[in-house]
């Protein structure tokens, strides 16, 4: 029998104890998902996001989109009725950093692309009230204002494909020239378009 | 999951659970001193002793019972690895009950609605409000709560129709969507001829406008505009082009509004539903948005 004065004065056998005790729920729920097919192969058909996308993906990041909206359609009937089949991991291998979120203040977006028109998606953005009267989503004016340099894109899907994304040298080589130019809204509403629509695994009408 | 890993995730597990146990009873204090006694651990910080007391007995009992909670649920749920439990529950398996639940549920309503026509389903008020709140759900973002449109997006309270307010038109704009398709006319015309031609258009609805610069923009209408628009300006509705002789404007009926459009054309969209939602939901969706004009 130890006694449990022996570990609270013996700080390094105190934490050697805390190490063991909590890496266990990583070992058991963490680890064995890096070697899962159903979580590290991407879903049949899958494409990749288009330089565009992905600038507008970033802005999606920048502008916090996440706090306040998930991209994680949960398997209950409710949330399938309103949103579409309910997510799965490898729809989300290629995703770094994953946007999943974990608070809905709007609605999920996991599946919003092809729902709503281009022109939705801008007057949206220039002021939700415009479309939606009841909405308390913030304005976001200066989209429509900045245009992207695509100074950095190239090296963005770059990294990606460090990262086990299967970006090809063609998009990579024709990254800068495909976004140069454009405003940060055309981006986003690309970016927004394509969410659920990588792939046509999940088109089923409901 | 292969043989491997199933095997991974239950000894850790198990380890887990059975190594915390372990910590509670090796630390516990020895049975002579199992009673609270005024014995105290022999340090003293400015006056403040430590009792040297086991734990109450609710509080380690409580520590047992959770571990004993944490055995019953992995025999009964998913956690040992491939073992899917003994009430053989997963998320998607509640989720397909949901499912089929719902199906018995609302699918003989769904039938019963779609041997009915738009028209006899006005009196239906329990299938219109189903049909309202599916519109709630997927058309309110653009057409409003109650179907008055916003800017850019029709209005489908009025009887004024891009593309036609019959039952049929109503369900094929819902099914396949629509593409707007007004070009640009900016290069052609010129900054001078889009106004002259603006002023045209103004005047079709009876508004005040120059007439010398709307005489000009005449020409140039009848040999850009007529096509879609027709002669008399009253739209086609086969290519939702839309009447320019009343008072409705989608993008405004200002004059620098009216320019704009003509300089710039208009491409609003509609998405197609027909991969989202069933026919039998869109035959009520159709029949709710109908009776938002036919009172």
């Amino acid at each position: 029998m130890i006694k449990h004065e022996t570990i609270e004065k013996n700080i390094g056998l105190m934490i050697l104890l805390i190490i063991i005790t909590i890496s266990g729920g990583g070992l058991a729920e963490i680890v064995p998902l890096f070697f899962q097919s159903s979580t590290t192969k991407p879903i049949e058909g899958m494409r990749t996001y288009t330089a565009l996308e992905f600038e507008g993906r970033d802005i999606y990041i920048r502008e916090g989109c996440n706090v306040c909206h998930s991209q994680m359609i949960r398997p209950f009937r409710a949330e399938t009725e309103r949103y579409g089949h309910f997510s799965t991991a490898n729809e989300h291998v290629w995703e770094h950093p994953f946007l999943w979120g974990s608070k809905r203040t709007g609605p999920d977006l996991a599946r919003v692309g092809s729902r709503y028109s281009d022109d939705w998606h801008r007057a949206h953005m220039y002021n939700p009230r415009d479309v939606v009267p009841e909405s308390k989503m913030p304005a976001y004016p200066w989209l429509f204002e900045n245009k992207l340099s695509g100074k950095d894109t190239a090296k963005k899907l770059e990294v990606q494909r460090s990262l086990g994304v299967p970006f090809t040298d063609e998009q990579i080589a024709n990254a800068q020239e495909e976004v140069q130019g454009k405003y940060e809204i055309d981006a986003l509403v690309a970016y927004l378009q394509s969410l659920g629509k990588l792939h046509n695994n999940y088109d089923k009408v409901r | 999951m292969s043989a491997f890993w199933s095997a991974w995730v239950t000894v850790i597990t198990l380890a887990v659970i059975l190594g915390c146990t372990w910590l509670l009873l090796a630390t516990r204090k020895s049975e002579p001193h199992k009673e609270a006694t005024e014995e105290t651990l022999g340090h003293e910080f400015d006056g403040i002793e430590e009792y040297d007391n086991p734990l109450p007995s609710w509080w380690f009992q409580m520590f047992l019972a959770t571990v004993v909670f944490g055995l019953v649920y992995l025999v009964m749920y998913p956690g040992f690895g491939n073992f899917q439990g003994l009430l053989g529950w997963s998320s998607t398996g509640q989720w397909e009950e949901e499912m089929q639940h719902a199906e018995e549920t609302y699918k003989p309503l769904f039938a019963k609605y779609a041997t009915l026509s738009v028209e006899e389903l006005q009196n239906e008020e329990a299938g219109l409000k189903m049909g309202q709140r599916m519109f709630a759900n997927n058309c309110s973002l653009c057409h409003g709560s109650t179907g008055t449109g916003a800017y850019g997006f029709p209005n489908l309270t009025d009887s004024d129709w891009l593309y036609g307010g019959d039952a049929a038109t109503i369900k094929a704009s819902i099914t396949n969507g629509r593409n707007g398709g007004m070009p640009p006319w900016g290069a052609v015309l010129g900054e001078e001829g889009v106004r002259d031609v603006t002023s045209y258009v103004l005047s079709l609805s009876g508004q005040q406008v120059d007439a010398d610069s709307a005489a000009k923009g005449k020409t140039q209408y009848q040999a850009l505009c007529t096509a879609c628009h027709g002669a008399d300006g009253t739209g086609l509705q086969a290519l939702g082009a839309p009447n320019l002789t009343d008072d409705t404007w989608l993008y405004g009926g200002s004059f620098e509004k009216v320019a704009h459009t003509i300089r710039n054309g208009r491409n609003g969209v509609m998405p197609a539903h027909k991969t989202l939602l069933s026919e039998d939901k869109i035959h009520l969706i159709t029949a709710y948005v109908y009776s938002l004009s036919n009172k």
